[in-house]
C-alpha cells in the first residue's frame, strides 16, 4: 500500500487530500462541484479509481456524479430516485402524516466486490440500488414496507438514511440507520429488513424502548467481525454482539454520550473512537475542548485523545459521516469539522495534525487506503 | 429557436457557457422549452422541475422580457419576443441565502 486518499464533502464543494504512507504531507485538490453540498462521496473497494459522489442543492436538487479516475475527472450519472409504488406517508414533525418526499442522497456505499453496483441512502427515508455504475436507481421497496414506515419521524437533520454496512462474511446481510426511526438489517440482500433496536432506550420518544422512532446518527463494525456492531445514537454509545439482535450501552466514562461519529481501528477491532458532543441542544464540545475519545477494551473504558487538538475555545461539531480510518500500520484515523478542519492521525489517535483548517463546514469523511 | 439563459451551476453541469439554443416543435411554452431543453441536456433532468411531477423546484424561477412567469401554468405561450429568439427565456435561482 502506497497511499492514502481522503474523500472531503463540504456544504460547498468536495476536497480530496492525497498523500504517501507516510501521511505526513498532504496535497490538497478541489473544490470539485463548488458551491453544491456534497453530502458524502466515497470509493469502490473493488476499484479504487471508481468514486462516486453526491451533491445537492436547495434550488436544483439532486445530481450525482462517478470518477473512473480517482476523483480527476467525473461525469454526471443519474439522479432520478423514484419511490416505488405509492410511497406512502411518515410522521411529520407534530406527529401528523406526511407524504413521503425525495430530498437528497445522504449516502453513497459502492458495493464490496461489484464497482458498478453502490447503494443511495436517502431522505426521506429509503434505500436505492444501482447496478449500472450509477446510470438508474431503483429503490429496494421491502424497507420502507417494514411496516412501520408510517410511524417513522425526521430528526432534526431530516427522516434520513444516513448509514450503510455492507457485511463482507454474508452478501446477503446489511445493516442500515435512520434518524430517526432506528437499525435495521436485511439478510437477503435488501429484499425484507428487520428493525435491530431492542435495547435502546430513548427518552425522547414516548416509548422509550418502542421497537422504532430512536435516533440512531452513526453505526459501525470491523470487516473481520461483522456480528459486533457500535452505535453513537442521539445520547448513548451502544454495542451489540449477535448483529443487532440486542444492544447494551457501553458509554462509560465519556464526558458525555451525546455525539455523531463512531468508528472502528482497522486492526482492532476492540477499538473504537467517539466525539463526544456536549448535547442535543448545544452542538459543540464539552468545555470548548475537541477531544476524541478511544476505548481499546470495546467500550465502557475511554480515554481522551487531545494530542493536536484544539483545548480552548473550539465549538466545532463533526457530523454522523464524518470520521473515517485507513488500512495502514499504525493505522490513520481521520475527522472533519463544522469549522472546516480536517485532523488526521497516523499512529491510532495518539497524536493529531490538521490537513487542511479552513475549508466550509465538512459533512462527511471516507479514506482510501491506496 | 430559443434562446435560453441557465443560472451558473447549471451551466456548469451542462457544461455550456452563456445562453444556450433549443428547437422547440409548435407553440413555446414554458413546458415545451423545458422538454426540449432537457432532451438537448438530459444532466438538467430533475434540476429544474421535479422529474415525475414536472413541478417547478421551488427555489428555481423562470423570468421572459422582464416579467416572472414562474406561476404561469406550463403551456401558456410565451411572450412573442421570446418565442421569435429576440429575447432569452432566463432560468434563474431564486434569491435566498447559502
Amino acid at each position: 500500500m502506497s497511499g492514502v486518499r481522503v474523500l472531503v464533502g463540504t456544504r460547498k464543494g468536495a476536497f480530496i487530500l492525497t498523500s504517501d504512507g507516510s501521511r505526513r504531507t498532504w496535497d490538497v485538490s478541489g473544490p470539485h462541484f463548488g458551491g453544491w453540498e456534497i453530502y458524502h462521496l466515497k470509493g469502490s473497494p473493488a476499484d479504487p479509481n471508481r468514486l462516486y459522489a453526491s451533491q445537492s442543492s436547495s434550488w436544483f436538487g439532486q445530481v450525482v456524479h462517478r470518477s473512473n479516475d480517482g476523483g480527476r475527472t467525473w461525469e454526471t450519472v443519474g439522479n432520478k430516485f423514484a419511490y416505488d409504488g405509492v410511497p406512502g406517508t411518515h410522521q411529520w414533525y407534530d406527529g401528523t402524516p406526511h407524504p413521503w418526499e425525495f430530498k437528497r442522497v445522504w449516502h453513497l456505499e459502492p458495493a464490496l466486490t461489484d464497482p458498478d453496483v453502490v447503494y443511495a441512502g436517502v431522505e426521506d427515508a429509503a434505500i436505492f440500488r444501482s447496478t449500472d455504475a450509477g446510470a438508474n436507481w431503483e429503490e429496494l421497496p421491502g424497507l420502507r414496507g417494514h411496516g412501520s414506515g408510517p410511524r417513522w419521524q425526521p430528526g432534526a437533520g431530516g427522516l434520513c438514511l444516513h448509514t450503510i454496512l455492507l457485511d463482507p462474511t454474508r452478501p446477503e446481510r446489511m445493516f442500515i440507520a435512520i434518524s430517526a426511526a432506528g437499525a435495521f438489517r436485511s439478510d437477503d440482500a435488501g429484499k425484507t429488513w428487520t428493525a435491530i433496536n431492542q435495547g435502546l432506550r430513548s427518552q425522547y420518544i414516548p416509548d422509550p424502548t418502542a421497537e422504532v422512532g430512536h435516533c440512531v446518527h452513526r453505526i459501525a463494525m470491523h470487516r473481520a467481525r461483522p456480528d459486533v456492531l457500535f452505535m453513537q445514537k442521539h445520547w448513548d454509545v451502544m454495542r451489540s454482539d449477535n448483529a443487532g439482535d440486542l444492544w447494551h450501552e457501553v458509554s462509560g466514562n465519556l464526558p458525555t454520550d451525546f455525539g455523531f461519529v463512531v468508528d472502528v481501528h482497522a486492526h482492532e477491532p476492540e477499538t473504537i473512537y467517539v466525539v463526544p458532543i456536549k448535547s442535543d441542544s448545544e452542538h459543540y464540545p464539552p468545555d470548548g475542548k475537541l477531544r476524541v475519545y478511544r476505548s481499546r477494551t470495546g467500550g465502557n473504558e475511554w480515554e481522551a485523545l487531545t494530542d493536536g487538538l484544539p483545548q480552548q475555545d473550539c465549538y466545532v461539531n463533526v457530523l454522523r459521516d464524518g470520521m473515517a480510518v485507513d488500512a495502514l500500520d499504525p493505522c490513520g484515523v481521520y475527522f472533519g469539522t463544522t469549522g472546516g478542519q480536517v485532523y488526521a492521525s497516523a499512529n491510532a489517535g495518539d497524536s493529531w495534525v490538521p490537513i487542511v483548517r479552513d475549508l466550509p463546514a465538512v459533512l462527511s469523511v471516507e479514506v482510501q487506503t491506496l | 429557436m430559443i434562446r435560453v439563459v441557465l443560472p451558473q451551476h447549471l451551466q456548469t453541469l451542462a457544461r455550456v457557457g452563456g445562453e444556450v439554443e433549443v428547437q422547440v416543435p409548435g407553440p413555446a411554452t414554458q413546458r415545451a422549452v423545458l422538454d426540449a431543453l432537457e432532451s438537448s441536456y438530459p444532466v438538467l433532468c430533475g434540476t429544474i422541475r421535479d422529474h415525475v411531477t414536472l413541478r417547478r423546484r421551488p427555489f428555481v424561477r423562470f423570468f421572459a422580457c422582464a416579467e416572472d412567469v414562474s406561476h404561469d401554468p406550463p403551456d401558456t405561450p410565451l411572450p412573442a419576443p421570446v418565442a421569435e429568439g429576440k429575447e432569452p427565456f432566463l432560468i434563474v435561482g431564486a434569491l435566498a441565502g447559502g
